[in-house]
């Protein structure tokens, strides 16, 4: 049943990047060419998914359990590091390039198998450099993350 | 009304909202109902690890096939990736994924689930990378040198 709810929960978030505009590239450009054509409205998508997945994260920290009933650990909110501020900036770089990041590419990657292809190849590539890197050092990881769920 | 909302359909800003309504929702529903975090990066680096979980594959293949459902309804890929060249493709995905993996998360995240979490972690990491991906559209737009460095390269 929750894996049912699951694949529902990841076609409505689907849904959601299609409508929002999240999945078109010249898009995302156009909202983060603050100097160009600026086109604010993918603002919207951030603050409006924000504010209704709010009290559901208040839920959560306050009861520690989901509505099943199950406890749930969410990640650290206040560990600041530098591989939190290096991560984020290096992330940045490969957004800005090209428009894609991990969600929207994974939508699209059936419209656009060999372009988006080569991109989520390349995203899965990086991501278990990332664990390689991460791994190398494992006094690091609770310096970095604080959980063992690394990645939020 | 009658001007106001076809100017903003045409802008994107009713769709750009109606869809983080959905997004937000779906992060919200993932939490209630799975207890685990809507960031993508992070449940692909589950799916694709030594040990995956069968929610993390479902969720993965429910966003799959939103875009497939999409694509049997007649809707394309954006022409902005076509335009696209492999090797500029690859340097993006190696950047975003090694990024990703390091800061700990991407823009569903931190910038959605992290911000709904009131987390400090991910204010800094989506101020970061907002920054950061606002410099690099400025330097690959609007710096001329930028676009004969990359041909140089051999990546255009």
């Amino acid at each position: 049943m929750k894996i049912l709810a699951a694949a529902l929960l990841g076609l409505l978030f689907g849904a959601g990047l299609l409508l929002s505009g999240m999945t078109d590239p010249a898009r995302v450009i156009g909202f983060l060419d603050v100097a160009g054509a600026w086109n604010p409205a993918l603002a919207l998508v951030m603050g409006s998914a924000v504010v209704v997945a709010l009290p559901a994260f208040a839920f959560v920290r306050r009861t520690g359990k989901s509505i099943p009933g199950e406890p749930v650990r969410l990640p650290n909110r206040f560990n600041l590091t530098p591989a939190l501020v290096l991560g984020a900036a290096i992330f940045g770089v490969g957004w800005g390039l090209v428009g894609l990041c991990p969600g929207p590419s994974l939508v699209v990657l059936s419209l656009s198998p060999i372009h988006v292809g080569v991109f989520v190849a390349a995203l899965i590539v990086g991501l278990w450099i990332g664990g390689q890197v991460i791994a190398a050092d494992p006094n690091d990881v609770t310096i970095l993350h604080g959980t063992e769920d690394i990645i939020v | 009304m009658s001007v106001v909302v076809p100017a903003m359909l045409e802008n994107g800003f009713l769709q750009s909202a109606l869809g983080g309504v959905l997004i937000g929702g779906a992060a919200a529903g993932l939490l209630l109902i799975n207890g685990r975090i809507a960031g993508i990066s992070g449940l692909l680096t589950g799916a694709i690890s030594p040990k995956p979980q069968a929610f993390q594959w479902a969720f993965l293949l429910g966003l799959l096939a939103a875009g497939a459902i999409a694509g049997l309804s007649g809707r394309t890929a954006s022409v902005a990736l076509a335009a696209q060249t492999l090797p500029i493709l690859a340097a993006a995905g190696l950047l975003v994924g090694f990024g990703a993996c390091l800061g700990g998360g991407c823009t569903s995240g931190h910038g959605v689930c992290g911000l709904a979490n009131l987390s400090l972690r991910s204010l800094v990491a989506t101020v970061t990378f907002m920054t950061t991906a606002g410099l690099t559209v400025f330097v690959t737009r609007h710096l001329p040198g930028a676009r004969g460095a990359l041909k140089l390269a051999g990546l255009e």
